[in-house]
């Protein structure tokens, strides 16, 4: 029999090859990170076995306290770090981000559309080009190899502005700001009391790519921080794999710690960050 | 909400408040001053590290600019950009950039692409794939690239392992850190398993924006799902294939964490012990912070941002060209 499709296929039920090839999908996007915790759990002698072994073993804390106790690598200290630049990153980001996105889609002010227009053709510079120059920079300021030099380049992002602005355009109605400024209500007012009750939403998002991104950033923090006794958690982690003699189950037990924190997230906010992505969340 | 389409601002924009004289300067900062307060933190920031060094690297590009030798200054003309041409290192980077970059953005999208069509279904727990498919986007590329490096370990590794069962490599077991192509192919499929998940979401959200009746009204004869796909959904998404191509060569032509931390020695930044796989940013990090060749690597920066700039209209033609036009 011939089948005629002429449903969408957003119409259509999954069969079971749709299923099927979801979970592959799924085994192997999940694999990876699985078998991270499998070599953090692992003694050296499990690690070295033919055929692998897939199963966790017991030495979880073990490897741990390992990485824990290494004296220069700061791991603990790492970790504390990288909550530090990344939070006060995201924090920053959604305030600066929301307070221009706000002006830009409800305040009449000069020049408005031509700003907006340099906003959005700064989502297409490639940073990571400037960093030789933006090393200097920082040198004048007399802020390389400090945490302040890690967290300054990230306080805004245009990709956070464009986000903030399109949705307060649609999300706050413009009866309820200008009701709000009839009672004689300032402008920070309306962005306290009407503005940030609304885009909750998208402040999640925001905040959780944000997040995200400076946790895992690694080219300009190792060269900020690479041989100081405050490097961030992916610092910390490319200086504990370097060197003769590696040894994998200590390595991984690093690796599953600086991931915890982003699994945790998944589960909390996976959800909010789902929809941030298919809204054409993007930021290259 | 999406990048693609910029949604009108209010038309009537919010009206001041009814002027109170004793008020007055409060208002006119209220209504004139106040806007410029509020975009002024991110234009002020941008500007400082994120305009200015861009601007400032050429200038960089132009001088002598030494950590080591701060006496060594001064105008080096296009020096910097001359020794580019002769320099053997660059070239092989430029080389190892560009086979990665293949061998990960096609099989990528194209991947993502059929994710995404899998998406595309009236499902069970819609959420829970979807949330699933993200793990490797949100895994941190140093923390990743060291399971897999433990996985395409020469002795002991899983990949040889799976090799072994079919019965290669029963001898010697393959070093994929060692030969070109091995650890070109090593690093692709790390590059491949961060960002087959992300993009297929991007596809599954323009594929949700297609009209339902353009199913309908396509009397495609005989198509079954897979022509479906290719047909009409593809050609219809299309601007956002272009979008992804544009986002993976801008991506792929800054490689540095994978090829970093695939190294045996991440923090040299060699790209292995004959360069095999060092890529063009990971080059710059070390004329820069190895060699302390600050003017040099600036010059090496720009010269990068020139090629993604090329590369980047090369393969947004050739999308169209292949995407569209039917």
């Amino acid at each position: 029999m011939r089948t005629y499709v002429n449903r969408a296929p957003q119409d259509t039920r999954g069969s079971w090859l749709t299923y099927a090839g979801l979970t592959v999908v799924l085994l192997f996007s999940a694999f990876p990170v699985y078998w991270m915790f499998v070599i953090a759990t692992s003694t050296d002698a499990a690690v070295a076995q033919i055929p692998p072994s897939v199963v966790p073993g017991g030495e979880f804390w073990t490897n741990v306290n390992e990485v824990f106790t290494l004296n220069d690598v700061f791991f603990a200290a790492s970790l504390i770090n990288s909550v530090l630049v990344s939070g006060v990153i995201t924090l920053a980001t959604l305030f600066f981000c929301s307070l221009a996105g706000f002006a830009f889609a409800k305040l009449r002010f000069k020049g408005r559309n031509g700003l907006l227009v340099v906003v959005i053709l700064t989502l297409t510079v490639p940073n990571q080009l400037g960093i030789v120059a933006l090393y200097i920079v920082m040198g004048k300021l007399g802020w390389n190899g400090t945490l302040l030099a890690v967290i300054a380049p990230g306080l805004v992002s245009a990709f956070g502005v464009f986000y903030m602005r399109q949705f307060i355009a649609h999300a706050v109605p413009d009866e309820l700001v200008e009701s709000a400024r009839m009672d004689g209500a300032l402008t920070l007012r309306v962005y306290w009391n009407i503005v940030l009750p609304a885009i909750r939403p998208a402040l999640a998002v925001l905040g959780l790519l944000t997040f995200v991104m400076a946790w895992n950033d690694f080219q300009w923090p190792l060269i900020q921080l690479n041989g100081t006794d405050f490097p961030t958690s992916m610092v910390a982690l490319s200086d504990l794999a370097s060197g003769n003699y590696v040894i994998y189950r200590r390595v991984l037990a690093g690796a599953f710690l600086a991931t915890v924190p982003l699994i945790l997230l998944l589960l909390i906010g996976g959800r909010q960050i789902v929809r941030g992505i298919m809204e054409g969340a993007v930021k290259s | 909400m999406s990048l693609t389409e910029l949604r009108p601002a209010s038309r009537r924009p919010v009206p001041p408040p009814a002027p109170g004289k004793s008020k007055h300067w409060l208002y006119r900062f209220d209504t004139k001053t106040l806007p410029y307060v509020f975009i002024s933190p991110f234009f002020i920031l941008f500007a400082i590290f994120g305009v200015f060094p861009l601007i400032f690297n050429g200038i960089v590009a132009l001088r002598n600019w030494r950590l080591d030798d701060p006496t060594l200054t001064g105008w080096a003309g296009f020096g910097n950009f001359q020794r580019l041409f002769g320099d053997e290192d660059f070239w092989n980077a430029l080389g190892n950039t560009f086979g990665i970059f293949l061998l990960s953005t096609v099989p990528q999208l194209l991947a993502a692409l059929i994710i995404a069509n899998l998406l595309n279904r009236r499902l069970r727990a819609t959420t829970f794939w979807r949330i699933g498919i993200l793990l490797p986007y949100l895994t941190p590329v140093v923390a990743s690239t060291l399971v897999f490096a433990i996985f395409f370990a020469r002795d002991n590794g899983m990949a040889n392992w799976f090799l072994s069962l079919v019965g290669f490599g029963q001898e010697a077991p393959l070093d994929w850190r060692a030969a070109k192509w091995s650890s070109w192919f090593a690093i692709a499929t790390m590059v491949n398993w961060k960002w087959i998940g992300y993009n297929a979401l991007l596809y599954l959200s323009a594929m949700q924006s297609i009209p339902k009746d353009v199913y309908e009204a396509a009397a495609v004869d005989g198509a079954g799902p897979w022509r479906q796909l290719w047909r009409i959904t593809v050609p219809m998404i299309q601007p956002v294939v272009v979008f992804t191509v544009i986002l993976s060569t801008i991506g792929g032509l800054q490689l540095f964490n994978e090829p970093m931390m695939f190294d045996e020695n991440p923090q040299s930044a060699d790209g292995g012990t004959a360069h095999q796989f060092q890529t063009i940013a990971q080059l710059i990090y070390k004329v820069g912070w190895k060699d302390l060749d600050l003017g040099y690597a600036a010059a090496m920066s720009w010269a990068l941002f020139l090629i993604i700039l090329l590369v980047a209209g090369i393969n947004t033609l050739l999308t169209r060209r292949i995407g569209g036009a039917r």
